[in-house]
């Protein structure tokens, strides 16, 4: 009777630990979605005044009615940072989502639609990482003729070959399942057995590659912007800021780079963390750990 | 073995060609595409000065009134000749100015890919020897966290920390402003190069080390080191034994495989730093509409990065025993 209670509650501790990391990861994804959420509606509850420049206020050091200080004009650079995350997170969603429809498309492309397909998909993704990928941004925002479509475009594009190796290499695995195979006898199409078998199995793959590509996504957006090539001056875009910013440096202005870069670095973060939470709980031999 | 060796030299000489052959068919498209006027890019500030019988002369000099399937075979029979043009905005043959701003960069990125190797090993070391303590806690963190850092943030930190308040290195530049080229000594250049590589290595650690971690937390949990320690062997001993073998191959060969990733940093470390490597020559390209210069850097860039991965697979067949049996192409 003691024996099994002493089974029973070790158990009950076992699984009270495991309910505690499942619930650990869950709290962290919320926290991080949260904060995501927070700096997007942000940015919107500024008002034009917080972005106008007030001459009197030149050069301020961090305060606490200017948590990051001003810039050389008065502008207040909390606001601005704010309002430049909110951007970044934007076009990183956008360039994210398009990379994952891509990924999805040729991955599933690759592992149903025959040999040719496949080979095509590889020799694709091997171009495509041939060449550094901020070489290929560069030369798409040229082409593009730079400003705020080039740098979009450019990061939409170039994202998705990771996850469409991923993909691939999954939905191959899947088609070789009995149902797979019993509903292409049956005289399913290919297309039929992609988008009713195989897809629904990559959906969590999927979400987990947007969260994921998202880092890389808003970094490069960052880079690119900061090198001049991307959104336009008048925004007031991380990558604009920290650019406007290295003019200052050398006079003593540190806090115009030092805090805009923080926060860009724990948005990112926080996707990434959301991202890696995702892909353990959803992963079945991850999920129970 | 010779013959294999043969093979592979033959096999990665088809790839290679292919591949340059796409890279320039598809940047060529994109190029020709491009709403840009190169006429108008290359006359710019003097557009009111330049009638339009001087725009057609400079049209036709250039043979862009030309179809464009005629003008890509006339530029890569040109290419092939290893004539790339001349660059717009230094006015001088686009392969030289690669050449001599590479020449800047290599230094750069050498030194960068070197340290960030090291210490990333190094780390990846520890962190798995160590694993599941705090130093292992650490070293993951700084790793996650470098892996979300902007590579030209890093660079402005250091900045303003190393050159800036601490005072102890130049703000920019390769070489000292208002010094003759000839009197530029070895010790100004590495006093110029020290930031921008620091930036590059600090950045780069953070994939080698963990997965270095990685490897050596699975060839620890093997059962040969189970039977090692059982028969008393233990830390550094251990490592040295049964784990700096196992790891130091894939670790050398992700190295090698980075080259794209050190490129794209360079990139950005050069501007911050305002290095006049090949970086910052790209990023002019793109800005000022040098095509010429931005297809050969293009090109180059394949080529490099195919020089890394061809290395990486080259050590591999070396060192690998398994390799050397000769079964595999």
């Amino acid at each position: 009777m003691s024996r099994t209670a002493a089974v029973s509650s070790a158990l009950e501790a076992e699984r009270g630990r495991a309910l505690n990391r499942r619930k650990r990861a869950l709290l962290w994804s919320a926290g991080a979605a949260a904060l995501l959420a927070a700096v997007w509606g942000g940015g919107y509850l500024f008002d034009a005044d917080s972005f106008a420049s007030r001459l009197e206020l030149r050069n301020l050091p961090p305060s606490w009615s200017h948590p990051f200080g001003t810039d050389w004009l008065g502008r207040d650079m909390f606001a601005r940072t704010i309002k430049g995350l909110g951007l970044s997170i934007r076009v990183g969603l956008t360039a994210a989502a398009v990379s994952v429809v891509i990924a999805a498309a040729l991955g599933l492309a690759a592992a149903t639609m025959g040999r040719a397909a496949d080979r095509a998909v590889t020799w694709l993704i091997d171009l495509f990482l041939s060449v550094p990928h901020l070489v290929t941004l560069i030369l798409i925002s040229f082409v593009l003729g730079g400003g705020a479509k080039g740098v979009i475009v450019g990061v939409a594009l170039t994202h998705w070959p990771h996850l469409t190796r991923v993909i691939r290499a999954e939905a191959l695995y899947l088609k070789s399942a009995e149902y797979v195979q019993i509903s292409r006898k049956l005289g399913k199409s290919r297309a039929w057995v992609a988008s009713r078998h195989l897809l629904p199995h990559l959906a969590p793959q999927l979400l987990v590659g947007l969260l994921l590509i998202f880092p890389h996504a808003v970094l490069h957006e960052a880079s690119i912007t900061f090198l001049g090539l991307g959104l336009s001056p008048h925004e007031p875009a991380i990558g604009i800021i920290l650019s406007e910013s290295m003019r200052y440096l050398s006079t003593g202005l540190w806090w115009l780079a030092v805090f805009p870069g923080l926060c860009l670095l724990i948005v990112v973060r926080a996707f990434d963390v959301l991202g890696d939470h995702l892909k353990a709980l959803s992963d079945p031999r991850s999920a129970q750990e | 073995m010779l013959r294999d060796f043969g093979k592979w030299i033959v096999y990665n000489s088809i790839k290679l060609a292919a591949l340059l052959f796409a890279v320039c068919a598809v940047s060529f498209t994109l190029v020709s595409l491009s709403p840009i006027d190169p006429v108008q890019a290359y006359i710019g500030a003097d557009m009111m000065r330049v009638g339009p019988e001087q725009r057609q002369a400079i049209t036709a000099y250039w043979g862009l009134d030309r179809p464009p399937l005629e003008r890509f075979g006339q530029w890569l029979s040109a290419v092939l000749r290893g004539d790339f043009g001349t660059s717009m905005i230094y006015r001088r043959p686009v392969l030289e100015v690669i050449g001599e701003r590479f020449a800047a960069s290599i230094w750069l990125m050498g030194a960068a890919w070197t340290l960030s190797g090291i210490i990333g090993f190094a780390a990846g070391v520890v962190a798995a020897m160590k694993r599941g303590t705090w130093i292992d806690r650490a070293i993951r963190w700084y790793c996650y966290t470098l892996a979300s850092t902007p590579t030209f943030w890093m660079g402005l930190l250091l900045l303003t920390v190393f050159a800036v308040w601490l005072g102890l290195f130049p703000v920019g530049l390769g070489v000292p402003a208002g010094v003759l080229a000839g009197e530029v000594t070895a010790g100004d250049r590495l006093q110029h190069m020290i930031l921008p590589a620091l930036t590059l290595s600090i950045v780069g650690v953070a994939n080698i080390a963990l997965h270095t971690r990685q490897k050596l937390v699975d060839v620890l949990g093997s059962d040969y080191v189970l039977f090692a320690r059982a028969r008393g062997e233990q830390g550094l001993t251990l490592f040295l034994r049964h784990g700096l073998r196992n790891v130091a191959l894939p670790a050398v060969t992700l190295q090698f495989a980075s080259f794209s990733e050190l490129f794209g940093g360079a990139v950005l470390a050069e501007q911050v730093f305002s290095y006049p490597g090949l970086g910052q020559a790209t990023v002019e390209a793109g800005l000022r509409g040098d095509v010429p210069l931005l297809l050969g850097i293009v090109l180059f860039s394949a080529v490099f990065v195919f020089a890394g991965n061809l290395a990486a697979d080259a050590i591999y067949r070396m060192l690998d025993p398994r390799m050397k049996e000769g079964k595999a192409v």
